[in-house]
């Protein structure tokens, strides 16, 4: 018998090349997701070193992070479409995959990475990209990476790696009605700390993750680095099958059969042992939003902002009182009710059809209150398509919000949209850091029914006063 | 660690390093304010160090904000940052790391890195050194006093020494010390493993081999 080993020692073993004596083990990569921001350079080193690329088939490439959103015919940043050309140059005289603008499976590379069917259960998933972290929500173990490291995984096709500890996320109960899994996450990284998953993989478990769609399980996984972790991990199950069954890039039939059976095999056995464990307890996750300048600053919607004064480690006070001013909201009072300039759907961890079919659901019938910018930013081009399918484009139109073309877009503000100085913005994306939607931006981050909520009222609102009886 | 591998040296960490150091008082600094999102747009590696924490460093209208750090006359020559726990979170942006040491820094000394920073930063010669919380209290309290005040990084027996002559030693595996001191190149080092990789690609189902050169003519050496 060998020892019990958690689902993130199992993938761990199956991709060591080899153990170098006194250095980190050689890590085989399985997918390389590559774009246009954090590549540049990479292959810029290849050429400079003489060094060849050597698994193009095993790399996609798209460009999200600093494409325009508006109409496709329109004005694009001289210097963004300059990068978009070198990736797409790249990827021309590599032979790499690339999903670029124009391409009918463009999209946020988190988003089309899963929906393609290019993420599967049991591999490794890189990318220069925190967000990464997304793709565990299939099993897989996936992490972001510097670009020094994106040469090296082009080069080689593998990285110089030690393990992770691990921790096992215990989600106990269920979510309640009107609240998403974007919640269940801001409630973990709150209670982690920003820094409360360094050095950690983190695994989420327990029956309110069994219940949870793919789509959901991307968003927690999506936030995993918000608490430090480079990856999040949930272990497949008939959900994960049920999802990947007939993708593109997914096994087909005898294959189809065989890839299940071995995925089967992935998740934890009963006995493994895990570094660390935390609970939560999903009954009681109410909708969140933040109100400081890390994600770990957050708060049931409902809930009063946190006193600096009334905190006793000093640092902490004083991290506090610099995010309150940062942010112009006063110690101590609520948060409901007050005043938005901007909200924004989509990111890539909340970018896909369900979350958009949560917004349309408070937006139908009622309109963007005035004074209020209200975009809504599909994470791909078949996402766009889907809830265009499903008429959600006219809701948010009729609404009058902007539905857009897919990119990473307002989440951090590089290709053009972007909240003015002094601003609030409710936002599904994953970083409230200060400057992160434009410079002198103050963002809430939230789940995709709050800010439709926010939208329509104009101020912060519980959205569960919309629910449908 | 044989010749083939320290014949691409890059540069080699200069151990011990003596130095002044600035200190940015603040816990869970971010690779946006580091290096803000709208920069990223280059496709080259220079030019960051100008941008360096831009928005703490600039108001709005860019004039230089006299209160920040990193704006002092004496910023320049010092080549060891000080600041709070959990350094470098959020983005996996590199450039954040290539504009720290653009700008001169050789050495961050934290409570705590996050993990993706702490990685590129060793990429870039950059040490992170993590020291207990009182001595990182005391480093910080110490340039009130003494904003000459150097301390010292002593790379080959993994210590820091502070003003006052009071040593704590860093953690630091060995490989990560030796491709610092010695210039080794990562991906050379993995390279020597070709044959492992080959073997372990053609262990799994649909094993395909396919090295992609590039043209010699876009093979600029």
């Amino acid at each position: 018998m060998s020892a019990p080993r958690t689902l993130y020692r199992k993938i761990w073993d199956a991709h060591v090349v080899v153990q170098p004596p006194e250095a980190p083990a050689i890590l085989y990569i399985d997918r390389h997701y590559v774009h246009e921001v954090t590549s540049p350079q990479a292959f810029a080193g290849l050429r400079r070193r003489g060094f060849g690329m050597r698994r193009p088939d095993r790399t996609v490439a798209t460009a999200d992070h600093s494409v325009p959103t508006g109409p496709l015919d329109g004005p694009a940043d001289p210097q963004a479409a300059t990068q978009v050309a070198a990736l797409e140059a790249n990827c021309r005289r590599y032979g790499v995959t690339c999903l670029g603008p124009g391409h009918p499976d463009q999209g946020i590379v988190h988003v089309i990475g899963p929906e393609l069917g290019l993420t599967l259960p049991g591999m490794t998933v890189v990318c220069g990209d925190s967000h990464t972290a997304t793709h565990g929500a299939f099993g897989a173990l996936a992490f972001g990476i510097g670009t020094s490291e994106v040469e090296q995984v082009l080069a080689t096709q593998c990285l110089l790696q030690r393990p992770s500890k691990t921790c096992r996320v215990d989600m106990a109960g269920r979510l309640q009605r009107g609240v998403t899994a974007k919640d269940l996450v801001l409630a973990l990284v709150a209670a982690l700390g920003t820094g409360g998953g360094t050095g950690h993989v983190l695994e989420y478990a327990g029956t309110a993750v069994r219940a949870l769609s793919m789509e959901a399980r991307m968003t927690v996984c999506n936030m995993s680095i918000e608490a430090g972790a480079r990856a999040g991990l949930v272990a497949p199950d008939d959900i994960t099958f049920q999802y990947l069954c007939g993708r593109p890039h997914a096994p087909q039939g005898k294959a189809w059969e065989a890839a299940v059976d071995a995925w089967r095999r992935l998740p934890s056995d009963p006995e493994a042992v895990y570094d660390r464990t935390v609970s939560l307890d999903a009954d009681v996750v109410e909708p969140m939003i933040t109100f400081g300048t890390t994600p770990a600053m957050g708060m049931p919607i409902t809930g009063i902002i946190s006193d600096p004064d009334g905190v006793g480690d000093a640092d902490i006070r004083r991290g506090l009182r610099k995010a309150l001013d940062y942010m112009g909201l006063p110690a101590g009072r609520p948060l409901l009710g007050h005043p938005v300039n901007a909200v924004f759907i989509g990111s890539c961890t909340n970018g896909r059809l369900e979350d958009f079919a949560a917004a349309a659901a408070v937006f139908r019938g009622r309109r963007v209150a005035p004074g209020v910018r209200a975009l809504v930013v599909p994470g791909s081009r078949a996402v766009k398509r889907a809830a265009e399918a499903a008429g959600l484009d006219r809701v948010f139109r009729a609404a009058g919000a902007e539905w857009r073309e897919p990119g990473c877009s307002m989440c951090l503000a590089m290709n053009g949209d972007r909240v003015p100085p002094g601003a609030w913005c409710i936002s599904t994306s994953n970083r409230n850091f200060e400057g992160r939607q434009g410079s002198g931006s103050r963002t809430l981050l939230a789940g995709p029914p709050a800010a439709a909520a926010a939208a329509v009222t104009g101020v912060v609102t519980d959205p569960r006063i919309f629910l449908e009886a | 660690m044989n010749d083939p591998v320290r014949a691409m040296v890059r540069s080699v960490f200069p151990s011990p390093l003596a130095s002044r150091f600035l200190v940015l008082p603040v816990d869970h600094v971010d690779t946006d304010q580091i290096m803000p999102a709208r920069f990223l747009t280059a496709v080259g590696k220079d030019g960051f160090g100008a941008r360096l924490f831009h928005d703490w460093r600039y108001d709005a209208a860019g004039n230089p904000r006299a209160d920040c750090v990193f704006n002092r006359p004496d910023a320049a020559g010092a080549a060891v940052l000080v600041s709070g726990e959990n350094f470098g979170c959020g983005s996996s942006r590199e450039h954040a790391a290539w504009a720290l040491a653009q700008f001169g820094f050789r050495a961050v000394v934290c409570p705590s890195f996050a993990d993706i920073f702490r990685q590129n930063a060793l990429q870039n010669d950059l040490l992170p050194v993590v020291v207990p919380g009182d001595f990182h209290h005391r480093l910080v309290e110490w340039t009130k006093y003494d904003p000459d005040a150097h301390l010292t990084i002593d790379l080959v027996a993994r210590t820091v020494i502070a003003p006052n002559g009071q040593a704590v030693e860093f953690p630091l595996d060995s490989f990560s010390q030796i491709r610092l001191l010695e210039g080794l190149d990562e991906i050379q080092f993995i390279l020597r493993h070709g044959a492992d990789i080959e073997a372990f690609e053609c262990g799994r189902p649909g094993c395909v081999v396919q090295v992609v050169n590039p043209p010699d003519s876009m093979t600029a050496r």
